[in-house]
């Protein structure tokens, strides 16, 4: 009995929270326009805080993770003498699923625990308090403009990713096994459609959007103290990770 | 000479303001029958206490008594859970959004740790809110801040980052920051904790000289009981979730209920006292040395 009032305190205690996180995402879309309008350029310096500063651990993760999926593919179709369509599944598991997904893990590992930190770090040494006291909303000069640089720098970085990944899976499958470079090429061409691309893209958006949602919450919601803002920075990762793959496993299902 | 250096500062909308204000009553800030709780525990009931425009007002007591909340009330960043908080005569409780961050501009805050943006340079620090609610040129917020810096003895440090400042100067800053809107009200939150002796009667001489030169009423929280009495003009000290003691410095220091007296002299045992509440202390050790 007592495990399922624990249950039951849990459940509502999570129903709260995501009701709270509603709300404080409703903020953000409704602040959305003004900050961009009037504080174009903190939107701009954020998507490079969050996109530019990741660019590094993006293109070296997709190289390696697009090399792997080579050696996976190629290892695997050798067996059905399949191994000219490699690209397909390279170009198809890249473009719509391992790198919207690996990215959006990347940048919660990166860019969303430095958000998280920075936001609780500000509210621990009362910035946002004394922002507040100089009638500045702290919501429009520093959520928004994160979460919308979140939100830009995603899909780019994804797209990146998955070229870097492409390439990576390339090297392996063409250069080191000596698949055949048009094959591998036109073969990708001929199977993927838009409908994947836009998958890929959909998968990106809404990664972004969730990535950065709980990374400014996080933040923004830490206790102000060094042990709140590192719980709250471990909360980010760990949400990310469970949303991401959780909205994977929606959108893929939604596109089939 | 630095009355002399602050005077300019005394912009035409001010003195607009001081000529207007003698119409209007001399409470700028008045809390009543205020109760506020923190969970279980009780921080004021039925606190009530008024501020004069134009006066330093000191508030002091021991630690914990809720001085930084009553700050937090009359900013409302906390609501009372009974009565008012009024200021110049509007209870802020009931204002919009818009209305507080309106009414906000009229605050200038010092908060105990400077609380400066730590990305931003001093000179940007103390630029932020005239670049947030005013359209001046650059020239000329670039002349306000240095002006305002000049003021506190920073002029030279325009340039430095927070983390290159010692704790004295970032609260200078922090001060400097605080008087960019030239605001109406000055809080300071304990503006004298952890400075050396040099650094914090440079916050003592400037908090009560930029009150005069600019006409700022100020609200001093502190316990430190010295160098707020060399300053304000009238004190409150807060104890027991209410106003133990008010009165003028040489009224304080004369007091004679045993709270006040203990308070004012430092004595380290008294109505406040030594020991936090605890079990027997005979009876504790022997009952750990049973089990």
């Amino acid at each position: 009995m007592a495990v399922l009032r624990d249950v039951w305190t849990t459940f509502l205690g999570f129903l709260q929270v995501l009701g709270a996180m509603c709300m404080f995402f409703g903020r953000l879309v409704r602040y959305t326009p003004q900050v961009v309008f009037k504080r174009f350029s903190l939107v701009v310096y954020q998507v490079y805080n969050a996109g530019a500063l990741s660019l590094v651990v993006i293109m070296i993760s997709g190289l390696f993770v697009g090399g792997v999926l080579g050696l996976l593919a190629y290892s695997s179709l050798e067996r059905f003498n399949a191994e000219d369509t490699t690209g397909i599944f390279a170009g198809l598991g890249l473009v719509k699923g391992i790198g919207p997904v690996f990215t959006a893990l990347l940048f919660a590992g990166r860019a969303g625990t430095a958000l998280t930190s920075e936001i609780g770090l500000m509210k621990a040494t009362d910035q946002l308090s004394a922002m507040e006291m100089m009638a500045v909303d702290p919501m429009r000069y520093v959520a928004v403009p994160r979460f919308l640089g979140g939100v830009v720098a995603m899909p780019l970085l994804t797209a990146i990713f998955t070229s870097i990944g492409l390439l990576g899976s390339h090297l392996v499958a063409v250069e080191q096994f000596g698949v055949d470079v048009g094959s591998y090429w036109q073969q990708m061409q001929n199977i993927m459609d838009m409908d994947d691309v836009y998958e890929g893209i959909t998968k990106s958006v809404v990664f972004g959007v969730v990535a950065s949602l709980v990374a400014v919450w996080e933040g923004y919601n830490s206790a102000p103290t060094a042990a709140g803002v590192g719980r709250a920075t471990t909360r980010t990762v760990v949400v990310t990770s469970i949303a991401v793959l959780f909205f994977n496993y929606m959108i893929t299902a939604i596109y089939i | 000479m630095l009355r002399a250096l602050l005077e300019p500062l005394a912009v035409p909308h001010r003195r607009l303001f001081n000529t207007w204000s003698r119409n209007l009553p001399d409470n700028l800030i008045e809390l009543r029958d205020v109760d506020f709780s923190r969970g279980n525990r009780t921080i004021f009931r039925n606190l009530s206490l008024t501020i004069e425009r134009g006066d330093v007002t000191a508030i002091m007591g021991p630690s914990g008594t809720g001085k930084t909340t009553l700050l937090q009330l009359i900013t409302r960043q906390l609501t009372p859970d009974r009565g008012q908080v009024l200021v110049d005569g509007v209870d802020v409780a009931t204002l919009s959004q818009a209305e507080l961050y309106r009414l906000r501009q009229r605050f200038g805050v010092l908060f105990q740790n400077g609380a400066l943006l730590t990305d931003m340079s001093v000179f940007e620090n103390v630029a932020f809110p005239i670049r947030e609610h005013t359209r001046l040129p650059e020239s000329l917020i670039r002349h306000v801040v240095l002006t305002k810096l000049h003021a506190v003895g920073l002029r030279g440090a325009a340039e430095l980052m927070p983390a290159q400042l010692s704790g004295g100067m970032a609260r200078r800053v922090a001060l400097a920051r605080a008087i960019a809107m030239d605001p109406d009200i000055l809080l300071y939150d304990e503006p004298f904790v952890g400075l050396d002796p040099i650094s914090m009667g440079v916050i003592v001489k400037l908090v009560g000289q930029i009150s005069d030169a600019l006409d700022i009423t100020s609200v001093v929280v502190s316990h430190d009981v010295h160098d707020v009495s060399a300053v304000a003009d009238y004190c409150y000290v807060i104890a027991d979730g209410g106003v133990a003691a008010a009165g003028t410095p040489a009224e304080l220091d004369a007091e004679s209920t045993e709270l006040v007296n203990q308070f004012m002299h430092g004595l380290p045992d008294g109505p406040v006292a030594f020991h936090y509440d605890a079990p027997d202390y005979r009876e504790q050790l022997l009952g750990a040395e049973k089990d």
